[in-house]
């Protein structure tokens, strides 16, 4: 019984013996090699990648950062939210009063003393951007560079918060990228 | 008298010395130039890290195979397995010996011609050492006391064996035309009646894909298919041993497109013009002559590769058969047509 045809496109195999001409290869293979060098010609897709990166997609969900205001205090409360909303489990935070005195580092009263992301463990998935009630993490344009270690890929409070708006506007505008920008 | 014999030994030696080590650094090159083209093929760019265009990339290559560990196996026959390569690389490079790279120099008073020896059965010598090259192959494959390397070998000493056969009655035809086997007055006969490319061009085509399977190139890289056989002959090489293998296909492939540019391509000559006209001084002659030759043989070189890129590995009984029952009839039927055609010019 012949197999059922899903689409009109199939082809029959054609198994006619080959010609003399064919049988020396000559021909054919000639016929590839024109099809060679033309790509020997042809612009390459190459990206020299330290030096040159390819630009993401205004939607692209890169490595996180921990957002401050426009006064350089922390927005994150360590409510935790993004913790649970993490499919991956990649986030862990510990909580710590606000003291007197420290009002120009959090926004609130409530901080996160601890917060790290296991970059081995994130999908970037961009759950806790969505989960954040204090716009306080997002997902950047960039993506966590390679590491030597595992520890390596463990990424600390220093590492995710964003530069300080006061002190360095520049880093702090790099850091939020386009994409924060159109917002 | 003693004198003169002493420096034409000191001219030969230095000579060897210049050919082997050009040998060596364009086999260098050409183990750069394979990438390039490779990339260039396949949309990339290549190596470009090491150096400028990352032409020290060679150099990286060659200090990484030197630091790699040397291992022997235990059950391999040593003495044969160090043979192995060494022979492999020797046999390369022996080749060169009877080439013609230009016209002579003027040194000192006296000419010093560009030719290790201008002996004369040359092309018969080339042929000799080229089929001594198999044994660098099959020693290797034999003495890795590994199934493989063992397949490998004997494939590609069959190999070898079929196509040497319609090479040399290929080049039967374009020895009836020079009437001479040494290397110099071949090229010389081109200088004067055209290059033998114009009258044996089918010659050219055959003694061109016999001399793709005498270098083990794709697509007849039957020896050391990686995909079927985990590198054939070379997979217990490591370190330099495996260099010397790897870099005497090069060297291979090189001297190749030297002795094809020399047989069918006028040698030193250069197209369309008659330089013996120029009034240009002997030594400038003789550079431009083998930069010439040189010319030929990269772009041969360069062909070599753009084959390899191009076309996967022949089947076994594709290769048998393209050897015996295609190239041996059609190397048969040029020789007696190019006999024929000759005699009845000739009456």
């Amino acid at each position: 019984m012949a197999i059922m045809q899903l689409t009109n496109r199939a082809k029959p195999v054609d198994r006619k013996p080959m010609t003399w001409l064919e049988s020396i290869y000559l021909w054919n293979i000639a016929k590839g090699m024109l099809i060679t060098i033309k790509h020997f010609f042809k612009k390459k897709a190459t990206i020299q990648y330290p030096e040159q990166t390819r630009t993401f997609s205004q939607v692209f969900r890169g490595l996180q950062v921990l957002n401050r205001d426009e006064e350089g205090r922390e927005n994150c409360t360590a409510c935790g939210l993004c913790a649970v909303a993490c499919p991956a489990e990649a986030i862990t935070m510990e909580a710590a009063e606000r003291q007197p005195g420290e009002e120009h580092l959090y926004r609130e009263e409530k901080y996160a003393a601890k917060y790290e992301i296991n970059m081995l463990r994130c999908i970037f998935c961009g759950y806790c951007e969505e989960a954040c009630p204090k716009d306080a993490i997002y997902l950047s344009q960039t993506f966590a560079p390679a590491n030597y270690g595992r520890q390596g890929f463990i990424y600390k409070k220093e590492d995710l918060l964003i530069p300080d708006p006061v002190k360095d506007p520049e880093g702090y505008k790099k850091a939020l990228g386009e994409k924060r920008v159109k917002k | 008298m003693l004198l003169g014999i002493f420096w034409v030994i000191v001219e030969k030696f230095l000579l060897v010395g210049l050919i082997i080590s050009l040998s060596m650094v364009v086999a260098m090159y050409a183990t750069y130039a394979e990438r390039k083209v490779a990339a260039f093929l396949q949309d990339r760019i290549g190596p470009n890290r090491a150096g400028i265009f990352g032409l020290l990339q060679p150099l990286a290559d060659g200090g990484k195979l030197f630091f790699k560990e040397e291992i022997i196996p235990l059950t391999s026959s040593k003495f044969l397995f160090i043979l192995g390569p060494c022979l492999s690389m020797i046999t390369a490079l022996l080749t060169s010996a009877v080439i013609p790279w230009s016209t002579p120099l003027h040194l000192f008073g006296q000419d010093v011609p560009l030719q290790v020896a201008d002996i004369n059965i040359g092309i018969l010598y080339i042929f000799g050492v080229v089929s001594l090259g198999v044994y660098g192959i099959m020693i290797g494959g034999w003495a890795s006391n590994n199934k493989f390397s063992l397949l490998a070998a004997v494939r590609g000493a069959s190999q070898m064996v079929s196509y040497e056969l319609p090479m040399g009655l290929a080049l039967l035809g374009l020895l009836l035309f020079s009437g001479d086997l040494r290397m110099s007055v071949i090229v010389q006969n081109q200088v004067e009646h055209g290059w033998h490319i114009i009258y044996q061009p089918l010659g050219f085509l055959i003694f061109f894909v016999c001399a793709l399977a005498e270098c083990n190139r794709t697509p007849f890289d039957m020896a050391e298919a990686e995909n079927e056989l985990n590198f054939g002959y070379h997979q217990e090489y490591s370190s330099m041993k495996l260099g010397f293998y790897l870099f005497a296909e090069y060297i291979n492939m090189f001297i190749s497109g030297i002795v094809m540019s020399c047989l069918f391509f006028g040698g030193y000559d250069i197209p369309f013009v008659h330089e013996a006209t120029w009034g240009l001084p002997q030594n400038v002659m003789a550079i431009v002559g083998f930069c010439v030759l040189m010319g030929k043989a990269f772009f041969f070189v360069f062909v070599f590769m753009w084959i390899r890129w191009t076309i996967p590995r022949f089947r076994y009984d594709q290769l048998m058969n393209l050897g015996w029952k295609k190239l041996v009839p059609l190397a048969l039927i040029n020789m007696v047509v190019t006999a024929a055609v000759i005699l009845w010019l000739k009456k």
